[in-house]
């Protein structure tokens, strides 16, 4: 079964490889070679989730590890656990459906594109199952080198600036965690009389001093808070989201984003549980700043594409919240957040992307009453911006539902504060469909022209997802419930008894 | 009065004594032979000798031959031959890219004849006559020569005897580059003036480390200190000599102000051969020097060593955010790796020797790499070396531009390149050691560097090629496999560093 998990971790980077190849000798396409590869992945991807033992209370199943450079104890060691599956799901959805909708946007240079998106997924799903500390630096790092490339070969007039300013928040971030895990790699080695990079062993087998583990754990979150744009470190998501095209925002939000977050439940729980503990109300407080303040600022937003990548950073505030939380309905309520707001970015990016690339500007102002001339673009964005904004029957108000409950069991003020997001969240999305698709038609708005069925097709499974997962969270919340009881435990948290059962026992 | 006939293991020196003989040779060689067959025997010469010398080393070196030689003035211990090895395959790889004749018009990256005063009508005649340069070659051959001697000295004669047989040709082959004959005169004038004030320092150093303890052998040496504890400060002052000596010949700061002018102003050939054989061979030197001879005063000179770190990581990056000649912005860059390289002396550990040797396998390479492609770009004046004329090389040349932009990814430490892994070992020795201070210092230096690494990316990559810029001019086979070579070692080093990890870290001791 552990081969079924190679095949998984490989398919993406033999397609990267293969599109080039079979182009030149045999004339297969990139769209062709790169959609095969990412279904295979899929397939695989599935595959692995219905052989998955979700009765299992395991770290990790389908283990698959063999020795990598041997000197410093690192190991190329992948394994699936519960919430790692989601992700590797979400993944292996979003890279076909992405490829699919790019194409039909006659991406130049289809080639190198195709590649790129394969060698991100590639390197996510290796992020997502990494069980070493050093395999999950060194693709936390090298995926920003293809993202890198996504903005600045494929996007739009500031791309250069933008990608640059991507990589460097990226390799900043990099480098401090790289500190962190030297040090963190050396105190291993001096209790363990042995060097090792084992995710588990590290975090059962080592104790730390409160210092250190503070300094450690700052070392992981400042990195990840970069990744899953935190404010204050969110300043280069908007920047990113405006230059970048469609396909690669929504890798770039829906994937590559949820690493951050991923890794906060991943790695830094569980390294640093005490630390976590700690820092919590500090880092709680600073999430309830993210949802705060990135609604506000999606508000002012002219320009559609940094709205969407506010409403992300507003998102974002959520996930955290409920890792932070420290509370079992608050990390499985995060873990399904993840997932539904990539769908809900595919929606609003893939959506929003028809719109853009037809009249070239990305200013709300330049449309106006689109119902009447694209009535089927009309129709999904509003659900794509009801689903981003938590309307109940989509899975986004499961999960916020769930992080907010999560959230409340322990700290009631900010869950309160938070709440005021999803009013936030109503007012941006609902006003940007207002001034886009409602109102008087703009001089130019007969140019566009509405969604085609080749266009449909790939928007169809994200929004059946994001339907189902809002009626029936269940496949989720089995997968990964094995997985948060092990976080759970890790951190050594108890979920603190109903307050309104007591509340009702004492009235009694 | 009977004088003892010195022991000399000829199996041990057997490498050195064949680059020295065919040095010699050469020189014959110059004499001898006719213009007309001249360039095409001195190159095979030098490529067969440096190839025979690589062969017997590895010969020698894996029969667990270790052992002082020649009266204890030589170790041939594991860190040696490691470092002869990488200075032997650096210098075989410079040594193709130097006898590339494709990508000038006008013949080869020397000048016709050196001592002609530049833009004289001299100078225009010898062009003119079609004179060809042979003298690089047994120049190159004693450099390479000197360096074996400098890497595997176990006596500060010897190391100073090395050092000046590797330094002195390498200020003529400074001198000698076709195009901008100025600027290449400016370095040559400038390296020696500086290389030879630091040789009396570091001679003076050794005459005082002599004072202090009678001896000149490495491990005699390393006794007297540990025996003696009276007048500690002459000591000092005997190591810091040396150590100013043999960092100016690495082009650490505040020693560093000679390598952009001379990295700049040679061929660059000439420069891709300093950059890597020469730089290992100094950082070789100063590990002999300071993990044998002065390893037991480390408590003393580690602070200097810190410092001179700090200084060189800081000074190297951010200098070189200003630079818009490539050729200067690999300079700062080959400043700021000595800096990351010197991290590796926090801990006078064998990890911190194995990690040293590690790095300086990978750069080696990927320098060679870099520079052989930055000769490619060329337009009619010369190579193009202004940044601002590389706009949109990704277009013209994909493959050039890709290469040249995954050995900037390699410097800048980016994973699943050997420039991560190097990095990555030294940062775990340094830790170990207690550096963790130097080790923050190197990440904030490795972020500042990626900003000028990635700019040439970006303008390789991301704008639009101007319609008179420079050509990517096709080299011959040769340079090309050299390029070639250097890829593949970097990328493969990148993935699977794990043999050669467990390789130096089985050879990262000292003999004494």
């Amino acid at each position: 079964m552990s081969l079924l998990l190679l095949a998984l971790v490989l398919t993406p980077f033999v397609g990267a490889l293969l599109i080039p190849v079979a182009n030149k000798y045999f004339k297969w396409s990139a769209k062709f070679t790169g959609l095969a590869s990412a279904i295979v992945t899929l397939l695989l991807a599935l595959a692995i989730a219905i052989s998955f033992d979700r009765n299992s209370s395991s770290l990790t199943q389908f283990d698959f590890k063999v020795s990598w450079i041997d000197v410093f104890g690192i190991s190329f060691h992948v394994g699936v656990t519960g919430i790692g599956l989601v992700l590797v799901l979400l993944t292996a959805v979003l890279t076909p459906i992405v490829l699919w909708a790019d194409f039909y946007a006659a991406v130049k240079r289809p080639i190198l594109y195709t590649s790129l998106i394969l060698l991100l997924a590639g390197s996510a799903n290796l992020i997502f199952l990494a069980r070493d500390l050093f395999l999950f630096y060194v693709f936390f790092e090298a995926m920003l080198i293809p993202v890198f490339f996504l903005i600045g070969i494929f996007g739009g007039a500031n791309r250069a600036k933008a990608a640059m300013k991507f990589l460097i928040y990226g390799l900043a971030g990099g480098l401090i965690m790289l500190a962190a895990i030297v040090a963190l790699t050396l105190i291993a080695t001096t209790q363990l009389q042995r060097s090792t990079f084992d995710i588990a062993t590290l975090s059962q087998s080592i104790s730390l001093t409160p210092m250190q583990e503070m300094w450690l754990f700052l070392g992981f979150f400042i990195a990840f808070a970069i990744k899953a744009p935190m404010v204050p470190l969110h300043t280069w998501l908007p920047d990113t989201a405006e230059q970048a095209t469609p396909g690669t925002s929504t890798m770039l939000i829906g994937v590559l984003d949820k690493i951050g977050t991923f890794g906060m439940i991943a790695l830094v729980l569980p390294l640093f549980p005490n630390a976590s503990a700690q820092l919590a109300p500090w880092i709680i407080g600073l999430a309830v700043v993210s949802v705060i303040y990135g609604a506000i600022l999606a508000i002012g937003q002219k320009d559609m594409r940094r709205l969407f990548a506010y409403t992300s950073i507003s998102h974002f505030g959520f996930i955290v919240m409920g890792i932070f939380a420290f509370t079992t309905i608050g990390i499985a309520g995060a873990t399904l957040y993840m997932v539904a707001h990539g769908l809900s970015t595919a929606a609003l990016f893939l959506v929003g992307g028809h719109l853009i690339k037809q009249r070239e500007t990305a200013l709300i102002a330049d449309y106006g009453g689109l119902t009447k001339v694209a009535p089927v673009m009309a129709g999904f964005f509003l659900m794509a911006a009801l689903s981003a904004l938590a309307l109940p029957g989509m899975a986004g108000f499961v999960s916020e539902f769930m992080v907010l409950t999560g959230v409340y069991q322990r700290y009631q003020a900010a869950a309160i504060v938070a709440t005021l997001g999803i009013i936030l969240a109503a007012i941006y999305m609902l006003w940007l469909y207002q001034r886009v698709f409602t109102g008087p038609e703009n001089e130019k708005s007969n140019l566009i022209k509405d969604l085609s069925s080749k266009e449909v097709i790939p928007l169809v499974p994200v929004f059946a997802l994001l339907i189902l997962l809002g009626f029936w969270p269940q496949p989720v919340l089995t997968t990964i419930e094995k997985s948060v009881a092990n976080v759970m435990q890790q951190v050594d948290s108890v979920d603190p008894a109903p307050i309104f059962a007591i509340e009702n026992k004492e009235q009694n | 009065m009977r004088i003892p006939t010195p022991i000399i293991e000829y199996a041990l020196i057997l490498p050195m004594l064949i680059v020295f003989g065919a040095a010699v040779l050469s020189v014959g060689f110059e004499a001898f032979i006719s213009n007309k067959y001249r360039r095409q025997s001195q190159v095979l010469l030098t490529v067969s000798a440096l190839a025979l010398a690589l062969i017997a080393l590895i010969i020698v070196g894996n029969t667990n031959a270790r052992s002082l030689a020649v009266e204890g003035t030589i170790a041939f211990d594991g860190p040696g031959v490691f470092m002869q090895f990488i200075i032997l395959l650096s210098s075989i790889l410079a040594t193709l890219i130097m006898a590339e004749r494709r990508v000038d018009p006008a013949g080869d990256a020397f000048a016709p004849r050196a001592s002609a005063v530049a833009g004289s009508e001299d100078e225009v005649i010898v062009t003119k006559m079609g004179l060809v340069q042979t003298e690089v070659w047994p120049l190159l051959l004693f450099s390479v020569s000197g360096m074996l001697l400098f890497v595997s000295a176990n006596d500060f004669l010897v190391l100073f005897v090395g050092l000046e047989v590797m330094s002195l040709p390498l200020y003529l082959l400074a001198a000698m580059a076709r195009r901008r004959r100025l600027l290449s005169q400016e370095a040559a004038l400038k390296y020696f003036l500086l290389g030879a004030f630091a040789s009396a320092i570091l001679l003076f150093g050794i005459a005082l480390t002599y004072a202090y303890t009678g001896e000149l052998n490495f491990g005699a040496v390393s006794a007297g200190i540990s025996a003696n504890n009276n007048a500690a400060g002459l000591l000092t002052v005997a190591v810091g000599l040396v150590a100013v000596g043999l960092l100016f010949k690495v082009g650490a700061v505040p020693f560093h102000q000679w390598v952009p002018d001379v990295y700049t102003g040679s061929a660059t050939v000439v420069t891709a051969f300093m950059a890597s054989a020469v730089k290992v061979a100094a950082i070789g030197g100063l590990l002999r020097a300071f993990f044998v001879a002065y390893g037991g005063y480390a408590w003393d000179w580690r602070p200097l060593f810190w410092a001179v770190a700090i200084l060189t990581m800081l000074v190297g990056s951010i200098v070189a955010l200003s630079q818009i000649d490539v050729k200067r912005m690999l300079a700062y860059s080959s400043i700021a790796n000595g800096g990351f390289i010197l991290i590796g002396f926090a801990s006078t550990s064998r990890a911190g020797t194995a990690a040293i040797l590690f790095y300086l396998l990978t750069y080696s390479l990927a320098t060679i790499g870099a520079f052989a492609l930055v000769t490619l770009v060329r337009d009619p004046s010369g190579e193009a070396n202004n940044i601002t004329r590389w706009k949109g090389l990704g277009k013209k040349s994909p493959l050039m531009a890709g290469l040249f932009g995954f050995y900037l990814l390699s410097f800048a430490g980016i994973p699943l390149t050997s420039g991560f892994v190097a990095k990555f070992t030294i940062f775990v020795a340094a830790v170990a050691g207690g550096a963790l201070p130097l080790v923050l210092v190197g990440v904030v230096a490795s972020v500042i560097a990626a900003f000028f690494y990635i700019r040439i990316i970006i303008l390789m990559f991301f704008s639009d090629p101007d319609p008179d810029g420079p050509v990517v001019v096709v080299p011959s086979k040769i340079t090309a496999g050299a390029i070639a070579f250097t890829s593949v070692a970097s990328a493969v080093l990148g993935v699977f560093p794990q043999w050669v990890i467990d390789y130096v870290s089985s050879v990262s001791v000292f003999l004494r």
